[in-house]
């Protein structure tokens, strides 16, 4: 027999005078495959007009749609109700500036992230639009493509202890993005350079270890070897440094 | 209110608004970028398979190169596109996968020696070319001669879309996200800007420039059941035809992709069946080969969806509570290649709709995917009808796809086009003075609060969320892949008694800020009018061609419809305006595409007569001056030198 949902919805509207933080309750009939795209969708058309979230892809690809779902933090278009109990409670995401309801600015944030880290491909050389592209082995284009299929969805900021208390940790986004940079021959970056932009306790080593970023990304990126890959590189800068040091003047 | 200025506005920051902002901002021009949403989640980020050029690095894209891909795209086409812009992208494409790999793409690259794929059923082994070892490789999709889909596994529309992205953040170019432009600012035939809404806050805000850029998207949401990000819902070319001043090309012009998934609409790749997928039917039976003896699975999308369609309407489709569907077979090209390759889609079909690929079918059918019709430009991009307001990417018609576009020619074109316009609209923004008319651009913002105080407060009852599904379903039922003149009736009265139902829409959500259902309220009249004029022009459009297929006129009629469909709506007025122009100046003469069967009816002029009248007509109904003249980027009857097919893949 279909269920009828429960769904405790966290509510707040920023722009609206006198608002208070709540929880909204709404029944919802359960269908088949039913995914919380179309349920929130049927709550917003039904229900509450001016429900706020983030949808764009609805295909778990744009990264638009995390947030809290009974308390973790993943995709709602992917999540089927079948999966979770007759009672659903939705936050939005912590850490990130909350636009209203369900709804964060994540966009912000990871752009601001990208500037910090310089998200780019640093080189000295002008595309020639005559010569025949750089050659790369086929291993490092998909060791790059590993890195950089993070969607930006913000969940590990999400589930990131150092990041509650931390505002300005890169987390797991911003240092695998580090490590998306460090594995491409094509960015001429060297070690001290990415030693002074990931060395501190904004960086690398904030981390605590506690790796919940590695359980709920929801693309699998292995987030785990590449921090270690990072430690590990700024672990050889910093005896660089310190033989350097210890030159006599 | 406020009224920010710049030299150049880009309106959607998907692949093609970025490149053109980049494009902009190297030019040492200001920009300023606006987008629904973050850029990184536009909807380019969903492209899966991968962009179309001819580097021809890879073993079966030996003898690969400009003229036959742009001879593929014609074809594709329908002999619906303008040959010389088609021309222009194939001329670009292999310079732009390149400079993309400059901006950090991790494409995929060849490995020299012996590899085993799939080749139309078969298990097959290729040697790569050692010493092709590194360089960008490339992998079957349909309706080419040769392998060309240059990809990073089945993400390459997220990987580009970063690798942009990235640049434009580089570059420190401005953008606004969580916005929405809901008109454009225009005076004596030129625009100056936009009038545009804060997603963040309801603020209404005039932007104002010498160069205006329209980068939205397709109109794919139209359709409700599409494989398109739910953003697609025709927000930008709806504010050029609502000038009343800019036509939309060839609206009808929809296609149908063979495989989105059932239920969700979500796509899986066509990238797919280039790696070696098979469709099967309800008795697990191949029966592409049968209707497509040389194409197969590999046809083009608009002959495969109806090959599909016509198959099930035989009685071989797959029952379901979803309706009926065919089989997506996969399984044969095994757990590491689903895992890498086609990892997308494998996560899609898991998550969503329980299905391992590896060990089961997977249920597709035919969904609406893209949108070849939108804003009419120039080959430089600039609108029919009104100076410096440019568009490209999904959203204009600057029309390299004609009544079909080959997969993987759409993310492509947003990379070329956003080189080649991108540098057009510098140089015309480097050269126009600021029209920074406040008060003109107050008169314009006041339509719009008007027009939401209206929504809010009017004592009508009707449902914006109701009515945007009434329009689905006539696209749906009567504008679909098989289209009649009957339905196609049915379909327009149905949509102009809406048009005339919009009036009423009333908004019930009040509360200040983002209203989700003011925005959809605000859309709704450019869906119906789009939706109007896709219907009306598939009636008025008596012939078959590409993904307009008329069943009571089966027949591609080059006699009398090689020609493009411009639709505009007056200002005020009840109904659009059609017209027709010549496609653009033919070099490959109109004949079979190879694939696809159906009959023609041939031209009665002579390619030069046809020729002659082609600037002259278009400039007629809009066409800006270009900055070269017509025709001097074809060159003439270079196709006789190859032959494409010669050796065949």
């Amino acid at each position: 027999m279909a269920r009828t949902l429960t769904f405790k919805i966290f509510r707040y509207n920023p722009t609206k005078d006198n608002d208070e933080p709540h929880i909204d309750t709404f029944k919802l009939e359960e269908t088949p495959r039913l995914n919380l795209f179309t349920a929130l969708h049927r709550i917003r058309e039904n229900q509450a007009p001016d429900l706020m979230y983030d949808f764009v892809c609805r295909a778990g690809i744009c990264g638009s749609c995390a947030m809290m779902i009974n308390g973790r933090p993943t995709l709602a278009c992917r999540t089927l109700t079948a999966d979770l109990a007759d009672t659903i409670e939705l936050y939005p995401l912590p850490f990130f500036k909350l636009l209203g309801d369900l709804s964060v600015d994540t966009g912000v944030w990871f752009h601001d992230m990208a500037k910090r880290l310089e998200s780019w491909i640093h080189t000295t050389k002008e595309f020639d639009p005559t010569a025949e592209e750089e050659r790369m082995d086929n291993t490092t284009a998909n060791k790059i493509y590993e890195s950089e299929r993070c969607i930006e969805c913000g969940c590990c900021v999400a589930a990131c202890a150092t990041a509650q208390v931390y505002p300005d940790f890169l987390g797991a986004a911003g240092l695998n993005r580090v490590g998306r940079f460090l594995f491409d021959p094509r960015d001429t970056r060297g070690e001290q350079e990415w030693f002074e932009l990931v060395s501190t306790d904004a960086g690398v080593f904030g981390c605590i270890g506690m790796m919940a970023c590695d359980d709920v990304c929801p693309k699998d990126l292995p987030l785990l070897e590449v921090f270690s890959y990072i430690r590990r590189k700024m672990n050889a800068g910093v005896k660089v440094a310190v033989t350097e040091m210890d030159l006599p003047a | 209110m406020r009224t920010l200025i710049s030299d150049v506005l880009v309106i959607g920051a998907g692949l093609a608004g970025e490149r053109a902002a980049i494009a902009s901002a190297q030019a040492g021009l200001d920009v300023t970028m606006l987008s629904l949403v973050p850029p990184r989640r536009s909807h380019s980020a969903a492209a899966q398979g991968g962009m179309q050029a001819s580097l021809g690095n890879s073993a079966k894209g030996k003898g690969d190169n400009p003229t036959v891909h742009w001879l593929d795209t014609v074809k594709g086409s329908d002999w619906g596109a303008d040959q010389e812009v088609a021309r222009i992208f194939a001329d670009n494409a292999p310079i732009a996968m390149r400079e993309m790999a400059h901006f950090g793409v991790p494409w995929n690259r060849v490995e020299g020696g012996p590899r085993e794929v799939y080749i139309k059923g078969k298990k097959t082994t290729i040697v790569e070319d050692e010493a092709n070892e590194g360089l960008i490789t490339a992998r079957d999709f349909g309706g080419t001669a040769k392998w060309r889909t240059c990809y990073t596994a089945d993400g390459t529309g997220h990987t580009v879309l970063y690798a942009m992205d990235n640049l434009a953040v580089q570059l420190d170019i401005t953008i606004h996200d969580r916005m929405e432009a809901l008109s454009l600012i225009h005076e004596d035939g030129a625009c100056i800007g936009a009038v545009v809404r804060s997603l963040r806050d309801g603020e209404i805000l005039n932007y104002l420039a010498k160069a205006t850029v329209i980068a939205t998207g397709g109109y794919g949401r139209l359709y409700g059941e599409s494989t398109n990000a739910i953003i697609n819902e025709g927000t930008g070319s709806a504010i050029a035809l609502q000038t009343g001043l800019v036509p939309l090309g060839n609206m009808e012009a929809v296609q149908f992709h063979p495989t989105g998934i059932v239920p969700t609409d979500i796509l899986v790749t066509e990238g797919c069946r280039g790696d070696g997928g098979l469709l099967l039917d309800v008795d697990e039976y191949r029966f592409m080969p049968e209707y497509e003896p040389e194409k197969q699975e590999l046809a083009s999308r608009d002959v495969v969806s109806r090959r599909m369609k016509q198959h099930i309407l035989k009685g071989k489709g797959v029952q379901s509570s979803y309706g009926e569907h065919l089989w997506l077979d996969l399984r044969h090209l095994g757990e590491k290649h689903l895992t890498t390759k086609l990892r997308e889609v494998y996560d899609i079909c898991m998550y969503f709709i329980g299905v391992n690929p590896i060990k089961e079918l997977i249920p597709v059918r035919p969904t609406q995917h893209y949108s070849m019709g939108g804003i009419r430009v120039n080959k430089d991009g600039m609108a029919y009808g009104l100076k410096g307001l440019f568009a490209l990417g999904e959203v204009a018609c600057w029309d390299m796809h004609g009544f079909n576009r080959l997969g993987g020619n759409s993310l492509a074109e947003t990379v070329v086009a956003g080189m080649v316009v991108g540098e057009k609209i510098a140089d015309y923004a480097n050269s126009a003075e600021l029209n920074a008319n406040i008060s003109l651009g107050e008169k314009f913002a006041k339509e719009q609060t008007d027009l939401i105080e209206h929504l809010l407060t009017n004592p009508g009852e009707e449902d914006v969320y109701a009515l945007r599904d009434e329009i689905a379903e006539l696209l749906k039922d009567h504008v679909h892949i098989f289209r009649t003149g009957e339905g196609l009736e049915k379909a327009v009265a149905g949509l102009k008694e809406i048009l005339g139902r919009l009036k009423n829409v009333k908004v019930k959500a009040t509360a200040p800020g983002m209203n989700p259902e003011l925005s959809q309220a605000l859309r709704i009249k450019g869906m119906a009018q789009q939706a109007y004029i896709i219907a009306k022009g598939a009636l008025l459009r008596t012939e078959s061609r590409g993904a307009h297929t008329r069943e009571d006129y089966p027949a591609r009629d080059d006699k009398n419809w090689l020609n493009r469909t411009l639709a505009s709506w007056p200002l005020g007025a009840d109904e659009p305006e059609f017209n027709y122009e010549p496609v653009g100046p033919l070099d490959l003469p109109p004949g079979d595409r190879g694939y696809g069967g159906g009959q023609m009816i041939n031209m009665d002029l002579s390619l030069e007569e046809y020729n002659a009248k082609v600037d002259a007509e278009q400039k007629a109904l809009g066409k800006q001056d270009t900055s070269e003249p017509t025709g001097v980027s074809l060159p003439k009857e270079a196709w006789r030198e190859e032959s494409p097919y010669k050796d065949a893949k």
